[in-house]
Formats: C-alpha cells, sequence, structure tokens
C-alpha cells in the first residue's frame, strides 16, 4: 500500500481535518456532544490512519512512543492537579468553583481543564496500546 | 426495532463463524447500530462514544491482533453445554430483574425524580454549560470522572506492560513469522 498514490494524498488531505474535528469535539462539549473521551479516540484514529498509510516506522518518527506513554499518567496528573489546586484555593477537591473571577466561571474553566486531562490520558493510552500491540508482530 | 432485529441476525452471524476476520467486522458493524440505537435513545454523547471505540478503535485493534494470530478459530475442545447452561441462565436472571423495573421512559421513574432535575434546572447558572452530560460528567460527577480516567491509566499501563515487557529471545533458529 505505500506505493498507493491516492491514498498517500487522500489521507495526507484528510489528516488535519480529523485532528480538527477532533479538537472540534473537545472544546466544542459545552454545547454539543462529545468530551475528552471521544476526542482522545479520534486523535489515535489519525495516527492510526497515518500508521496504515505509510508505515509504523513513519508514524514513530511523527509520534514519538515514549510521548504517548508519557501523556497517560500526565492526563491524571492534570485532572487531580486540578482538584489540588481547588484544594489550595480553598475550596473542596475537584470543586472548580474557586478557579473563576465567580462560581460559574470557575465551573466552566474547570471542567475544560479537566476534559483536557482526560483527552491527555485517553490518547496516551490508546496509541501506546496500538504501537505496542502493532509493533509485536516485526 | 429494526436495529435491534439486525444486531440480534448479526449476534448469530458472530456465534455461527468460525472466521475471526468475519466476526471482527461484524462486531464492528454491531457497535455501529449499536450507536444507532443511542442516537435513536438521544443519548448522542454515548452514540459517539460507541461509534468512536467499539466500532473504530476496537475493530482496528482487534484486526491488528489478528495478524498475530491466527484467522480462524480452532474447534472447540470441550462440549458447549456448561457454558450454554450458564449464559442461559444469566439471560433468564437479568430478564427476571428486568420485571421489577418501571416501565420505559416514564416520568416518574426513580432516575428522574432524585438528583437528575436538579442538574437540567441549575446546569446552565452554576456551570455556564449548555449540555448537561458535559457539566455532569466533569463538574457533578468529577470524582467519577477521574475515576474512569484512572481506569484508562490503569488498563494502558498493564496492557503496555504485558505487550512491551522483555520478550524472551530463543537462541537459534529465526522466530518464525506468522502472516496472514
Amino acid at each position: 500500500m505505500r506505493l498507493d498514490v491516492i491514498f498517500r494524498v487522500g489521507a495526507k488531505i484528510m489528516l488535519p481535518f480529523i485532528l480538527i474535528f477532533a479538537f472540534y469535539v473537545q472544546f466544542h462539549a459545552d454545547f454539543g456532544p462529545g468530551g475528552g473521551f471521544q476526542a482522545g479516540v479520534i486523535c489515535t484514529a489519525m495516527v492510526i490512519l497515518y500508521t496504515i498509510i505509510f508505515g509504523l516506522d513513519a508514524a514513530r518518527t511523527v509520534v514519538p512512543p515514549w510521548i504517548p506513554e508519557l501523556m497517560i499518567p500526565l492526563g491524571i496528573l492534570i485532572f487531580a492537579g486540578t482538584g489540588m489546586v481547588d484544594l489550595m484555593l480553598g475550596g473542596n477537591f475537584l470543586d472548580y468553583s474557586v478557579m473563576g473571577p465567580d462560581a460559574p466561571h470557575g465551573q466552566e474553566y474547570g471542567i475544560l481543564i479537566v476534559e483536557f486531562g482526560v483527552l491527555v490520558t485517553v490518547f496516551g493510552a490508546m496509541t501506546s496500546i496500538f504501537f505496542a500491540i502493532v509493533g509485536r508482530g516485526r | 426495532m429494526v436495529l435491534l432485529t439486525m444486531m440480534a441476525v448479526i449476534t448469530i452471524g458472530v456465534v455461527r463463524l468460525r472466521n475471526l476476520f468475519a466476526v471482527v467486522i461484524l462486531g464492528g458493524i454491531y457497535s455501529f447500530l449499536m450507536a444507532s440505537v443511542m442516537i435513536v435513545l438521544d443519548a448522542v454523547d454515548v452514540a459517539m462514544t460507541e461509534a468512536s471505540v467499539g466500532a473504530g478503535l476496537a475493530t482496528v485493534l482487534m484486526l491488528a491482533t489478528l495478524y498475530l494470530t491466527k484467522a480462524e478459530e480452532t474447534v472447540p475442545a470441550h462440549s458447549p453445554i456448561l457454558p450454554l447452561f450458564v449464559a442461559v441462565g444469566t439471560a433468564a436472571a437479568l430478564v427476571y430483574g428486568t420485571m421489577d423495573l418501571p416501565p420505559f421512559g416514564i416520568a416518574d421513574a426513580p432516575v428522574h425524580t432524585n438528583v437528575a432535575p436538579r442538574y437540567l434546572e441549575r446546569s446552565l447558572q452554576e456551570t455556564l454549560v449548555p449540555n448537561v452530560v458535559t457539566s455532569v460528567l466533569a463538574s457533578y460527577r468529577g470524582f467519577d470522572t477521574l475515576g474512569e480516567t484512572t481506569v484508562i491509566f490503569t488498563a494502558g499501563i498493564g496492557v503496555l506492560l504485558l505487550l512491551k515487557g522483555r520478550r524472551r529471545v530463543k537462541p537459534g533458529p529465526k522466530r518464525k513469522r506468522i502472516r496472514r
């Protein structure tokens, strides 16, 4: 498949739009369906498409495996760290009300940050598992 | 109803087929049908998760796994009577359990009378997030979501430990590679 021009060009056109769609799902979750879990999986789908078309070695150059592996605990740290910041600001654990100028805005920011943490962990875990399974057959 | 019938047909196909490649693809179709059912039930967030995780990612991972193993299911060594008995027993218990559930979609079912109305009424004022699913998921039920993310963390670490752990390299002849 590596020599197929149509696949390569088509994939190159689609890849940025998949990423944009993932971020749309991520940051538009306040208004429509979606959230960190779905956006993380869509990001992984982009990596998978890239791997299928251009091969595992090329994908490993674009996304070195240590990055998703680092992202797995990083997302948890973002999520739990938000809770710790709330604690330090005088609220309860994961009570985002203290993070903004007023309680509703604090909640809004908190939700955004926490969803980003979920995105990071899901993308990291799924991409690492994909790389691990695909890399094993070689 | 049409969707559920198609899902039942696919399930029978999955049980009867021996070609694992076809089974994986049927599993993907099953997930897409499940996502359609969720859309019919107005649960778009769940439908999205089902379509992306169940139909997309799981299928790809299963196909990648299939590349490492054989594509044909081996003939089972034991008779299927006992597993069938367990499955039918569990199904009977579950169906018996649904007898006590309130009728589907009724407004004064316990789930709708407890905290749900408060979320629906106050979510926009309290979090400025119009999508109640998101505000419940990330704010009101933040602990649960932290737990869920930890589950993904644990699962990812576990799978990576199993798959990327040091491989036992056999000395001598080159390892036979299994091809499709």
